[in-house]
């Protein structure tokens, strides 16, 4: 776990130091993302330590979400304020969002599988 | 209180246990009522964590701050989870490669209906600018998002709170809306979900499917690049950033 962790995090740091280095708008865990990807490539997959700790770490990526979650008692007030337009909105747009994305997909998808449960 | 539970409560609110130890045992509280309802959408952990949270908080008047003090602990995890992506992708690369065109069109429609949906049902509806431009980036995952916010004349912490509403939202609803449409390619629902609804969609696609989860790990790592890139760009041209 602990040398999953270290390949983890030098990767974060590496996308964070590339992303500062020439400005780019996109943020260094997710080009920490890509540089992981290249290596796995170059490599022919992931080690069993690193496989075993970032299944365990997936597995509970909602966790992860929960602290910036709660920062919305922050802002109740101002959500109050604008309630309907945000709310109308949020809703409308990712519905359509979920509705066209899958719908164009299919559209130019070459061969339908339905195995398994879905999301 | 008595002076002595009193005592104990200064100094546990001002301690960063206690914030992280709420933050663990509200979202196992909140996972197991989702493994007992076979994983419902309904029951969205994050949405479930975060309301009680939010109660507790507010009942025991423990400021927000207070609370991440410990909370920040889970948070800084985020990154290296976002590396982690990586591997599934990774186990999934022959099944992505066979489906780049639908990947490549699927991420520029999404995107963008994405982004210009919210921004003019918003104004629709009567949004203040601020709100306006706080909602373009509102389906990307929360740093990104915040970013885009900042340059082009949002509120980044309303973004922020947005972006989690969001990502419920799309967690909560894919199932109902791809059922309805008779969707049932893991590999695009995953895709559509991570487009959608960033992070809290790929974490609720991962625990229903492993393919589905890669896909929308994909979607959301591409989305946030092109938002980046396009958000700014058609602010300006349209005149609002």
């Amino acid at each position: 776990m602990l040398s999953a962790l270290t390949q983890l995090l030098l990767c974060q740091l590496a996308g964070e130091v590339i992303a500062r280095g020439i400005d780019l708008p996109v943020p260094g865990p997710v080009l920490g993302m890509l540089l992981l990807f290249l290596v796995l490539t170059l490599r022919g997959g992931p080690g069993h330590d690193l496989q075993t700790t970032s299944q365990t770490l997936l597995q509970h990526l909602s966790l992860l979400f929960v602290p910036a979650g709660t920062g919305i008692m922050v802002h109740l007030h101002r959500v109050a304020d604008e309630w309907l337009a945000l709310s109308i909105s949020l809703l409308v747009s990712t519905l359509m969002t979920l509705l066209v994305t899958g719908l164009v997909m299919q559209l130019c998808a070459p061969r339908s599988t339905a195995p398994g449960e879905n999301p | 209180m008595t002076p002595r539970i009193n005592e104990l409560w200064v100094y546990l609110s001002a301690s960063p246990l206690l914030g992280l130890t709420i933050t663990l045992l509200a979202y196992q509280g909140a996972f197991w009522i989702y493994r007992r309802s076979g994983n419902h959408p309904l029951a969205n952990p994050v949405l479930i964590a975060v309301s009680v949270l939010v109660c507790f908080l507010l009942s025991t008047g423990t400021s927000y701050e207070t609370y991440f003090a410990g909370a920040q602990f889970v948070h800084f995890l985020l990154g290296p989870a976002t590396v982690a992506l990586a591997i599934p992708l990774y186990t999934q690369l022959k099944r992505v490669k066979a489906m780049w065109l639908p990947v490549l069109v699927g991420l520029l429609v999404g995107s963008l209906s994405a982004a210009l949906s919210a921004v003019a049902i918003g104004r629709l509806f009567g949004a203040s600018l601020p709100s306006q431009l706080s909602l373009a980036p509102k389906s990307v995952t929360t740093p990104i998002a915040m970013g885009i916010a900042e340059r082009i004349g949002g509120i980044p912490s309303l973004t922020a709170v947005l972006v989690i509403i969001t990502g419920i939202i799309g967690a909560v609803a894919a199932r109902y809306v791809f059922d309805a449409v008779r969707l049932h390619d893991p590999a695009i629902r995953g895709f559509a979900i991570g487009i959608a609804s960033h992070g809290i969609g790929t974490a609720r696609a991962f625990q229903v499917n492993e393919q589905s989860g890669a896909f929308a790990a994909l979607a959301m790592g591409l989305n946030g690049a092109l938002t980046a890139l396009l958000v700014p760009l058609i602010a300006r041209w349209i005149g609002l950033g």
